[in-house]
C-alpha cells in the first residue's frame, strides 16, 4: 500500500531541517555594556554574520507626553533635561523655542545669543560623548577619556551659570534662568583656547588609526535617499549627503549672523558619521568664539509687558507694573494667556531634528506636547543598516547613531 | 524664527486637485485638513509633489479641548529638502474604531511613527506591515494617551502576576 501524499507532505517538513533553524538567537540587552542605555536586540545570527536584527525598546519609557499635559510650560522644562540627557541644554532650547514659536514671542537679542551659545556647546559635549562611545565600544579608552574631561569643563561651565551640572532647566519662556557673568564668561573663553588642542589630539588617535577605520568604514552605509525616506536627520543624514542643517535652512536664534558651514560626508558608512561629528565639533567652536565676543547689552528677558517673563525683583518692588506682573505670573490660576492653537517647531539639536508639537488651550500648561525624537528614526534605521554584517559591527553601528533611550522612550 | 510656508505653486496644485480643501496658517506653518477618505491619495500626491521627509506622525486626542467636535486629530508633518519648505495635514477621526490606511509605502519612516500612535491612541493604521505595540509591553490593554487614561494609570505597575518558584 502506497503512502498516501498527504500523509507524506505532513511527514516531510518536520524530518527537514528548515534553514531558519541554523540561524542563532541572540538577545543583545536590555541591559549591555554596549547598548547605551536600555535597548534591546534580538540578533538572528549565520554564525558571525548578522540575518536580522528585531529591536525592541519601552525600557524606559516614562510617559513624558503625558507628564506635559500636567505640567506648565516652565516646569516641564525639568522634564526635557532627562530626554537626550547628554545635551540637555539642547533639549531646553528645543522646548522653549516650540513654546514661544505657539505664543509668538520674540526674545531679546541678548537671550538669542546666550541660548546659542549654551546650544553649541551642548552640541559640542554630545557630539564628545557619541564619538568618545564610538571609540570606546571598538576598544580606544584614551580617546573616550580624552573627550570625558573636556565635557567635565563644559560641565564646570554649565555650574557656574546656571547651579547644575547636568539637568540644566536652563531656559524659561521668554527668557533664560540666570544671564551670563563674567565668570562664565572667562571660562568659556579659556574653555574655547584649550579645546582644539585636545580635538587634534584626538583625531590623531584615531581617524588615521588603522584598526579604527577597518572597523568603521564601510559597515552601516545609509544612502542618501534611505535616509531621507526612513526620517533621518542630524549628523547621521548629513554623513549620507543630505545637506539639511535646520540652522541654516530654518534659522532660529541668532545662527543667521554666523559665518559656520554644515558638515557633510557621502559615504554615509559610520567612518563618515564620526567624521562629520569631529567636524560638527570645530564648527561650533566657530560659532561659540563669533557669539562670545559679541553679545549684545540688554536685557535678557522679555519685558514684563508682555506678561510671561518675570520681571526683575527690582521692578516688583518699585513699580505698580511689575508688581502685578509679578502676581499674575505667580498664581497658578492667572498665568499668560495661550492661543487655542497648534503649532510644531524644531531645532537642530546634536543628534538631529527635534521638535515639539504644541497644542494650547487657553491657560500655560499644554494640552499636548508631543516631542519628535530623532533617536526613534535612527534607531528604526538599525536592522536596515546592520543585515550582512558581523557580530562585532553591531556595536560601531549602534554606536554611530547615537541612540539615547531616554530619548527614545520618553 | 517660523518654518518656512511651501511655494505657491504647491498649495496652487494641491487646491486644485484636492477642491474643497481647508487650509490655514499659523505663525508661518500651513495646515490642510484632508477628510480620512482622502487621506492617503493627498498624502501621495505630496510625496511626489516633492515632501520627501515625514517629519512625524503624531495625534492629539481633543475628548476635553474647547469646542471639539471630533475626538482624534492625526497630524502628520512633512518637509521638503530640496526646498526647506514644510507642511502640516491634518485627518479628524472619531470613536468607535478609529483607522486610517497607512502610509509607509510612501514614507518608510512612518513604519515606527505609526506604530507608536497605535500604541499610544489606539489608532489603527490598515495596511501597516507590523502593526504592534512600540513602547509599551504587548500585554498591555490601555491606550496611555488618551484622555481618559488617568496619569497615575489604573494599576497596571501593582498587578503584575507573581510567580512562585514552584510555578516555573
Amino acid at each position: 500500500m502506497s503512502i498516501a501524499p498527504d500523509h507524506d507532505a505532513r511527514v516531510r517538513p518536520a524530518t527537514v531541517a528548515r534553514e531558519e533553524d541554523y540561524l542563532w538567537t541572540l538577545n543583545f540587552g536590555p541591559q549591555h555594556p554596549a547598548t547605551h542605555t536600555t535597548l534591546r536586540l534580538v540578533l538572528k545570527l549565520e554564525g558571525e554574520r548578522v540575518v536580522d536584527a528585531l529591536p525592541e525598546m519601552g525600557y524606559l519609557h516614562s510617559g513624558f507626553e503625558k507628564i506635559g499635559e500636567h505640567l506648565t510650560f516652565n516646569q516641564y522644562v525639568t522634564v526635557t533635561d532627562r530626554m537626550n540627557y547628554i545635551s540637555p541644554m539642547a533639549n531646553n532650547v528645543a522646548w522653549h523655542h516650540a513654546v514661544e514659536t505657539l505664543l509668538g514671542i520674540e526674545l531679546t537679542p541678548r537671550c538669542k545669543v546666550i541660548r546659542t551659545i549654551i546650544a553649541e556647546l551642548a552640541r559640542i559635549s554630545d557630539h564628545l560623548l557619541c564619538n568618545g562611545a564610538v571609540g570606546l565600544d571598538t576598544g580606544a579608552f584614551t580617546f573616550f577619556l580624552y573627550g570625558f574631561y573636556q565635557r567635565e569643563v563644559i560641565y564646570d561651565i554649565f555650574e557656574t551659570l546656571c547651579g547644575a551640572r547636568f539637568t540644566n532647566s536652563y531656559t524659561r519662556v521668554g527668557g533664560v534662568s540666570q544671564d551670563f557673568t563674567p565668570l562664565v564668561i572667562e571660562k568659556i573663553r579659556t574653555f574655547l583656547r584649550t579645546f582644539p588642542k585636545t580635538l587634534d589630539d584626538m583625531e590623531r588617535l584615531l581617524t588615521r588609526n588603522r584598526i579604527f577605520v577597518d572597523r568603521t568604514k564601510g559597515v552601516g552605509v545609509l544612502t542618501k535617499e534611505e535616509a531621507i525616506n526612513r526620517g533621518a536627520s542630524g549628523p547621521v543624514a548629513r554623513a549620507s549627503g543630505v545637506t539639511r542643517d535646520l540652522r541654516k535652512d530654518e534659522p532660529y536664534l541668532a545662527y543667521a549672523d554666523y559665518d559656520f558651514q554644515v558638515c557633510c560626508a557621502a559615504a554615509g558608512d559610520c567612518y563618515a558619521r564620526y567624521l562629520v561629528r569631529m567636524q560638527e565639533m570645530r564648527e561650533s567652536l566657530k560659532i561659540v568664539s563669533q557669539a562670545l565676543e559679541n553679545i549684545p547689552a540688554g536685557e535678557v528677558n522679555v519685558g514684563m509687558d508682555q506678561r510671561v517673563a518675570r520681571p526683575t525683583k527690582q521692578q516688583v518692588y518699585s513699580t505698580i507694573e511689575g508688581t502685578i506682573a509679578h502676581f499674575e505670573l505667580s498664581m497658578s490660576n492667572r498665568s499668560f494667556d495661550v492661543p487655542y492653537e497648534e503649532s510644531y517647531a524644531a531645532v537642530e539639536a546634536p543628534n538631529g531634528e527635534l521638535g515639539f508639537y504644541i497644542v494650547g488651550d487657553g491657560d500655560d500648561t499644554a494640552y499636548r506636547a508631543r516631542c519628535r525624537p530623532p533617536a526613534l528614526l535612527h534607531f528604526s534605521l538599525f536592522p536596515h543598516l546592520i543585515r550582512g554584517h558581523t557580530l562585532s559591527d553591531v556595536v560601531a553601528v549602534l554606536g554611530s547613531l547615537n541612540i539615547i533611550a531616554a530619548e527614545l522612550d520618553r | 524664527m517660523s518654518a518656512q510656508q511651501p511655494a505657491a505653486d504647491v498649495l496652487e496644485s494641491l487646491t486644485a486637485r484636492f477642491p474643497g480643501l481647508e487650509s490655514s496658517t499659523y505663525r508661518g506653518q500651513t495646515r490642510v485638513v484632508v477628510a480620512e477618505a482622502n487621506s492617503l491619495e493627498l498624502l501621495a500626491f505630496l510625496a511626489e509633489s516633492g515632501f520627501d521627509l515625514l517629519v512625524d506622525v503624531t495625534c492629539v486626542d481633543y475628548l476635553e479641548y474647547r469646542n471639539a467636535t471630533r475626538r482624534y486629530g492625526l497630524v502628520y508633518l512633512l518637509a521638503s529638502t530640496a526646498t526647506a519648505t514644510r507642511l502640516t495635514v491634518r485627518v479628524y477621526l472619531d470613536d468607535p474604531d478609529p483607522a486610517v490606511r497607512t502610509v509607509c509605502g510612501l514614507w518608510q519612516s512612518a513604519e515606527w511613527l505609526e506604530r507608536e500612535v497605535w500604541d499610544m491612541f489606539g489608532i489603527r493604521f490598515l495596511g501597516h506591515p507590523d502593526l504592534r505595540r512600540l513602547l509599551m509591553p504587548e500585554e498591555f490593554t490601555a491606550h496611555p494617551l488618551r484622555k481618559d487614561y488617568p496619569l497615575q494609570g489604573r494599576g497596571e505597575r501593582h498587578n503584575f502576576p507573581i510567580l512562585t518558584r514552584d510555578d516555573g
